[in-house]
């Protein structure tokens, strides 16, 4: 806290209590919090997580206190229960081999939420730094560097993955690199463009006059600045991911099964949409709903982090 | 020695329309605690000239074409980069027009006001702070331990003015260049600053470059005053001087045309014609063609800045050879 750092004979800041918070950061939290939709959203996202990732846990409970409907694994095959409506044992049914639904959701869940955690994180941290320095270092650097990611952006996105793929292997943390390697060709654009506006305010060029160096400038003066537009996009990428991982699994490059993702069970759902439309109404709702509650986090970021749009 | 000595400076624009010569051989030089304006219409190169000598020129289009800035025996145009970033914000500092966009909206006032000290000094934070503090009760901002933690867009245009001013003086500068630091504020408000950047100049015996096109502010502020007029000097001389002497047509027209000065009712003076474009190369002296002396050596001859009386200094070549009596 920046505030205890003050001298002792200073008074510490007067302002109301939501308003105590001592960075950027904090202070955006409190306007996030008055967000409920945003609120709304983190929680599920919460929730869902904490199912995905300690729901089959409960595998490994006594059988005496374990749910009942949480006792399957992913992966165990029961042919005498195929295409099995949700009852009390398979709480959200079975597929066509006889494995529980609900196992394998939330098992698809804790591949797709990684993935589009995993993808995101590895794009913005590439599209910002690159966006930024060719932005603002500008001249023939910029040229090059932009034409580089045009040339990238021509590439089928198919093809580009599979190459990745076919050099490097398949494995799981292969899929997160392979596709935040292609997402972050947008990113690279849109932080480019800020900065580009962002170099000729007058603030940039009082940092400059103030003695700071490039790098702090890039750091402490724009980088900042561009994270509005970045989160929304962020925002907007997890889901895109999300599909992207779902269009890769079916053409038999993601996940393979036994495993599951969401978008490997959805595509299974729309295959056994009229036998079993379970499978893609259970799926499908679970991913939507991760996808609202993005988006709707995404809208709540967007406002809490721009300073100027705040009003108290 | 000056504290600053500018020698010839020529900054140019190489834009898609040819080049446009925005400063065009300028020199003066500031002594230390002097306060020197520079006043000029808009286009005149004050500011290209303030900007040049901080680095601050887009290059390209721009470009220092020649010249030298000796501050402190270092020559600001042509020293390596570290050397002019320790000079900026530390010795020399930098007022800018727009309070509204100068400061960093998504950083805290405090953040920003401590940055030159923690870079350029490497103060303590806690020590830097107490000086930030300080220095923001010193440039008037009332509950200054308070109001630092805010961020820009709670302070209104004269409070950030106030704290651009105390960012600026915060590593007591010997010499600070105010870029038209009133145009934004309305009236009240610009004398209130004026009187802190003198009070603080009083404090600090730095120098000061007040550069602004109007009139009223400089002759109330300044020792010393340069008029501009399409990039090049036209009149240099200590203030009283330049407004109740001028020795150079442009100077006359320009003291002519201030309102405040003219019978109520009577019609405005004027100066006729626009102000030549710069990216034209310009015979002579670049006002002759508006000018109400004019005559045809004016567009031919060279001009340059000469000293007609002790510290007095004209570019009309009519008066350096005295057959034009102005006044």
């Amino acid at each position: 806290m920046r505030t205890e750092t003050l001298p002792k004979d200073i008074a510490l800041p007067k302002r109301d209590a939501e308003d105590q918070g001592a960075s950027l950061w904090s202070d955006a939290w409190h306007r996030l919090a008055r967000n409920r939709l945003a609120i709304a959203g983190l929680w599920i996202l919460g929730g869902l997580s904490f199912l995905c990732f300690l729901g089959p846990l409960s595998r490994s409970l006594p059988v005496a206190i374990r749910p009942v409907g949480l006792s399957y694994s992913y992966a165990e095959q029961n042919l005498d229960s195929r295409v099995m409506p949700p009852s009390a044992w398979h709480w959200l049914g079975t597929d066509q081999l006889g494995r529980d639904l609900l196992s394998r959701i939330l098992f698809g869940g804790r591949v797709s939420l990684m993935v589009g955690l995993c993808a995101t994180a590895v794009s913005l941290t590439i599209g910002v730094i690159y966006g930024a320095v060719a932005g603002y270092l500008g001249g023939k650097l910029d040229t090059v560097m932009m034409r580089i990611v045009d040339i990238l952006y021509s590439l089928p996105l198919a093809l580009f993955v599979i190459l990745l793929m076919v050099f490097v292997g398949r494995s799981l943390l292969l899929i997160f690199v392979a596709i935040g390697a292609v997402e972050w060709l947008t990113m690279a654009r849109i932080v480019r463009g800020q900065v580009l506006s962002l170099r000729k305010q007058e603030f940039i060029e009082a940092a400059i006059a103030l003695g700071l160096r490039k790098r702090r400038i890039l750091l402490r003066h724009i980088i900042p600045n561009v994270l509005g537009p970045v989160i929304v996009y962020a925002t907007l990428t997890v889901p895109g991911v999300m599909l992207l991982e779902a269009f890769l699994s079916f053409l038999g490059l993601g996940v393979q099964p036994p495993m599951s993702s969401w978008g490997s069970l959805i595509k299974e759902g729309a295959d056994w949409m009229e036998d079993a439309p379970w499978i893609l109404t259970s799926a499908g709702a679970v991913f939507s709903l991760a996808l609202f509650s993005l988006n709707f986090l995404g809208d709540g970021l967007r406002d809490a982090l721009d300073v100027r749009a705040a009003k108290d | 020695m000056p504290l600053l000595q500018v020698e010839n400076l020529r900054t140019f624009f190489h834009t898609r329309n040819g080049v446009v010569r925005a400063v065009n051989g300028v020199s003066f030089a500031i002594q230390k605690g002097e306060t020197l304006g520079i006043v000029g219409e808009s286009g005149s190169g004050k500011s290209v000239t303030g900007y040049s000598m901080l680095g601050l020129i887009p290059q390209p289009p721009g470009r220092i074409e020649s010249g030298r800035a000796l501050f402190d025996g270092v020559d600001l145009l042509s020293c390596s980069k570290k050397e002019l970033q320790k000079i900026r914000g530390k010795r020399i500092s930098m007022i800018f027009q727009d309070p509204m966009t100068s400061l960093n909206p998504y950083l805290r006032i405090v953040d920003q006001l401590i940055e030159p000290l923690l870079i350029h000094d490497r103060t303590d934070r806690n020590v830097a702070l107490e000086m930030a503090v300080q220095m923001l009760k010193h440039v008037g901002i009332q509950d200054a331990d308070t109001r630092i933690q805010c961020y820009p867009h709670e302070f209104s245009g004269g409070m950030r003015q106030r704290v651009m001013i105390a960012m600026a003086l915060i590593t007591r500068p010997d010499l600070l260049i105010a870029d038209e630091p009133t145009t934004a504020l309305d009236v009240t408000v610009q004398a209130q600053i004026l009187e802190l950047i003198k009070k603080m100049q009083d404090e600090l015996g730095m120098a000061v470059i007040l550069i602004s096109h109007d009139l009223g502010v400089v002759s109330g502020f300044c020792d010393r005053v340069l008029v501009m007029y399409a990039g090049q000097i036209m009149e240099s001389a200590g203030t009283d001087d330049l407004f109740y002497r001028p020795l150079h047509p442009y100077n006359q027209a320009l003291q002519k045309s201030r309102p405040a000065l003219q019978t109520k009712g009577a019609e405005l003076y004027t100066i006729r014609g626009l102000p030549p474009d710069l990216s034209k190369t310009i015979a002579g002296c670049p006002f002759a063609p508006r000018c109400e002396h004019a005559n045809d050596e004016c567009g031919r001859s060279e001009t340059g800045l000469r000293e007609i009386e002790p510290l007095h200094h004209t570019a009309c070549v009519r008066v350096q050879k005295g057959n034009l009596k102005l006044g």
